[in-house]
C-alpha cells in the first residue's frame, strides 16, 4: 500500500543539489550581502580594513546586533516589538536614575532596571495575547508610552532631559568591566560589546534550532492555531519571546549607560525599525515562522560596515539611507522567492 | 470509549448544537455527517477541548469530563487532526511530527532536542503507516495535501492516541488522494483506535464508517449503525431528503 505514495514522492522529488541545499538557509542571502559590502568598502575606503576601522564597524554592529537577534527571535515567533528601540533608553534611564538620584549601588540599579525591562516585556506579551490585537499596534502603544515616560520622568526628577554623573556612583567601575570595557588586540581597543553580540547570537541560534523552546518559536510563528492544537503553550512561548527582546534591550541599555556615563531621555527612538530591517535582511519573514538568529547578526554586521564604510569613504552619510532601502528591498525579494518554494502546495 | 449524551452548546443566543448523542468505540469509525453549519465543527471542538459544552454529558470510559484546553484532551488520549491546521507548513516533517512532544536529551539549561532520535522515530512511524518519505527534513509545505493529512494521522497514532478525530480530512483532496487518506483512517481503526470522521461526503464516509451520526442545523437527525442504513438513504438524508425531491421536481419543471 505504500507503493502509491512512494512512487509519487520519487517522481516528483528531484535530488537536491548543493545550491538547493544552500539556498534554503535563511542566512545565505545576508552572508553574500555582507561579503559584497565588505569587499566593496575594502576597495573604496582605505581605512576600512585598518584595525581601528574594523574595531569601529564591529562596535557599531554589536549593539544593533544584540537587539536584532532578539527581535529576529520574536519575529520568527510571529510578533513585532516597536518598543524595542526606546526600551534601550528606558533601561539606561532606570539604571542611571537609581544610581545617581537615589544613590544605589550600580549593580543593584542594574538589577532593578532588569526587573523593569522584563516587566515591560511581559506586559507587551500579555497584552498582545490577551487582546488578540496585532503586536504592531500594541507595541506602538508601549513605544509611545515609554517615550513619554522617559522624557516626563527624567524631567520630573532631574529638571533636564538627561541623566549624568554615573562615574561617581558606587560599583560603576566593576559594572563597567562587564558591559563597557575594551579588549586590547594588537594595539587596538575592541569594545566588549562585540563579545556580547557574538555570544548572544550563538546562544540564540542554539536555542532556536536545538531546543524545544526554539521548535515552539518556529511553530507559533508559522501557525499559532496548529501549534495550540498539538499542545504547544502558545501564550507562554510568545510572552517569553517578548521578555527576551526586553532583556536584550536591558543589555544594550546597560552597555550604553556604562560606556557614556550619561543618557539622553530621547535616545533610542527610531532604532526599532533598524532592528527589524537587520532581522529581515538576515532572512526573517515578516509573517513569522521562518528566519535565523545568525542571519540577524549578519544583518547587523552589514549595517555596521555600511554605516562606517560610508564615513571612511568620505561620502555624505545621506547615502546610507539609499543603501539601506536597496538592501531591504533585495532581502525581501530573496525571502519571498524562498517562501514560495517552501510553501508551494502540491495537490 | 467516548460517549456524549444530549450534548448542547450555545454561543450567546445562537444554538449551535442541541441534544446530540453518539458513541465512539475502539476499533470503530463513527462518522459525523452534515451540511455546512450543521454543528459538526462545534461537536468536534467540544470533544477536542477547544470549546466546552454547556448542556448534556461527555463521558470517557464512563467518567464525566470537561476539557479546559486541547492539551487536556490530548493527555486523555484524544487527538484531533484539523483540515487546515494539521501542520505548520514551513517546518520540516520531523519537527512537525514531534511538535509539542519533542524528544530531548541532557538536563537543565542544556536540555536539547534529540534530533537524531526525532528523525528516526518519524521515519519509522511513517513507514509503519505505509508512508515512505524520502526526506524528513523537507518542509511539510512541500508535501501534497493528502500527504500532510497522513503525516498528521501518523503523528496522532504514534503518540498513543486512543481516539482520533478527523475534521474533513478529504474535503480539499482529489479522488485519488482522498482514497489514500481513507486507507490510513482504516489502518488507524484496525490498530484499535476509535475514530471520529467528520465529512460532508457520504461516499467517503460509508466505506470506512461503522456508525453514522447525521446532523442538521445543530440537531441530530439520527445515529445509525452501518447495517441499518444504505448509502442511498444516507445520501438522501444528508441532502435534505424531501427537500431534494422537491428541488428535483422544480428543476424538471424548468426543463420542460
Amino acid at each position: 500500500m505504500s507503493v502509491a505514495v512512494r512512487s509519487q514522492s520519487d517522481e516528483r522529488l528531484a535530488k537536491p543539489g548543493l545550491w538547493d541545499r544552500l539556498v534554503v538557509r535563511p542566512e545565505i542571502g545576508a552572508l553574500l550581502g555582507a561579503l559584497a559590502v565588505f569587499v566593496f568598502f575594502s576597495v573604496v575606503a582605505g581605512q576600512f580594513l585598518s584595525p581601528l576601522g574594523v574595531a569601529n564597524w564591529l562596535d557599531d554592529a554589536s549593539t544593533l546586533g544584540i537587539m536584532a537577534v532578539a527581535v529576529a527571535m520574536l519575529m520568527i515567533g510571529g510578533e513585532f516589538d516597536l518598543s524595542a528601540g526606546v526600551m534601550t533608553a528606558s533601561t539606561a534611564l532606570v539604571t542611571a536614575i537609581f544610581a545617581t538620584q537615589v544613590g544605589l549601588n550600580v549593580w543593584f540599579s542594574l538589577l532593578l532596571s532588569l526587573v523593569f525591562a522584563l516587566g515591560v516585556g511581559a506586559i507587551n506579551g500579555w497584552l498582545v495575547m490577551r487582546t488578540g490585537l496585532p503586536s504592531f499596534i500594541v507595541t506602538l502603544g508601549t513605544f509611545l508610552a515609554l517615550q513619554g515616560l522617559n522624557l516626563g520622568v527624567t524631567r520630573l526628577i532631574t529638571g533636564t532631559v538627561q541623566v549624568s554623573g554615573m562615574r561617581s556612583a558606587d560599583g560603576y567601575e566593576s559594572a563597567g568591566m562587564l558591559f563597557a570595557s575594551t579588549v586590547d588586540i594588537g594595539g587596538t581597543d575592541f569594545q566588549v560589546s562585540i563579545v556580547w553580540w557574538v555570544l548572544f547570537a550563538a546562544v540564540a541560534a542554539w536555542v532556536l534550532v536545538r531546543t524545544r523552546f526554539g521548535n515552539w518559536t518556529f511553530a507559533v510563528g508559522g501557525s499559532a492555531l496548529s501549534s495550540r492544537a498539538v499542545g504547544v503553550p502558545v501564550v507562554r512561548t510568545k510572552i517569553t519571546l517578548f521578555m527576551t527582546t526586553a532583556f536584550a534591550a536591558w543589555i544594550v541599555g546597560s552597555i550604553n549607560i556604562l560606556r557614556n556615563a550619561s543618557v539622553q531621555a530621547n535616545q533610542g527612538i527610531g532604532l526599532e525599525f533598524q532592528y527589524i530591517i537587520a532581522a529581515v535582511i538576515g532572512g526573517c519573514l515578516l509573517t513569522g515562522g521562518f528566519g535565523s538568529a545568525v542571519g540577524a547578526a549578519i544583518g547587523a554586521l552589514i549595517f555596521g560596515m555600511a554605516r562606517q564604510g560610508i564615513v571612511y569613504a568620505q561620502w555624505n552619510s545621506d547615502w546610507f539611507m539609499l543603501f539601506l532601502g536597496v538592501m531591504l528591498l533585495a532581502a525581501v525579494l530573496v525571502n519571498n522567492t524562498f517562501r514560495r518554494r517552501a510553501e508551494r502546495v502540491r495537490r | 470509549m467516548i460517549e456524549v449524551r444530549d450534548i448542547g452548546k450555545t454561543y450567546g443566543s445562537v444554538i449551535a448544537l442541541a441534544d446530540v448523542s453518539t458513541v465512539v468505540n475502539p476499533g470503530e469509525v463513527t462518522c459525523v455527517l452534515g451540511d455546512n453549519g450543521a454543528g459538526k465543527s462545534t461537536l468536534i471542538k467540544i470533544l477536542a477541548g477547544v470549546h466546552q459544552h454547556d448542556k448534556g454529558q461527555f463521558l470517557i470510559d464512563g467518567d464525566e469530563v470537561r476539557f479546559a484546553s486541547p492539551r487536556e484532551a490530548l493527555d486523555s488520549g484524544i487527538a484531533t487532526v484539523y483540515q487546515d491546521l494539521a501542520v505548520v507548513p514551513l517546518m520540516s516533517v520531523w519537527r512537525n511530527f514531534h511538535l509539542g512532544s519533542e524528544p530531548t536529551v541532557g538536563w537543565g539549561p542544556l536540555r536539547r532536542l534529540d534530533r537524531k532520535k526525532g528523525r528516526e522515530t518519524t521515519r519509522t512511524a511513517l513507514a509503519e503507516m505505509g508512508i515512505d518519505l524520502r526526506d524528513v527534513e523537507q518542509p511539510v509545505g512541500t508535501l501534497s495535501g493528502g500527504e500532510r493529512q497522513c503525516v498528521a494521522i501518523a503523528r496522532a497514532v504514534h503518540f498513543g492516541a486512543k481516539v482520533l478525530i478527523l475534521d474533513e480530512p478529504t474535503a480539499a483532496l482529489g479522488v485519488k488522494q482522498a482514497g489514500v487518506v481513507l486507507r490510513y483512517v482504516a489502518q488507524a481503526r484496525d490498530r484499535g483506535l476509535g475514530v471520529v470522521l467528520i465529512t460532508h461526503n457520504p461516499h467517503h464516509a460509508y466505506p470506512v464508517g461503522d456508525r453514522f451520526l447525521l446532523l442538521k442545523r445543530g440537531r441530530s437527525l439520527g445515529s445509525y449503525e452501518k447495517g441499518d442504513i444504505t448509502i442511498e438513504e444516507l445520501t438522501r438524508q444528508m441532502a435534505g431528503g424531501a427537500e431534494l425531491e422537491a428541488l428535483e421536481h422544480e428543476l424538471r419543471a424548468v426543463q420542460k
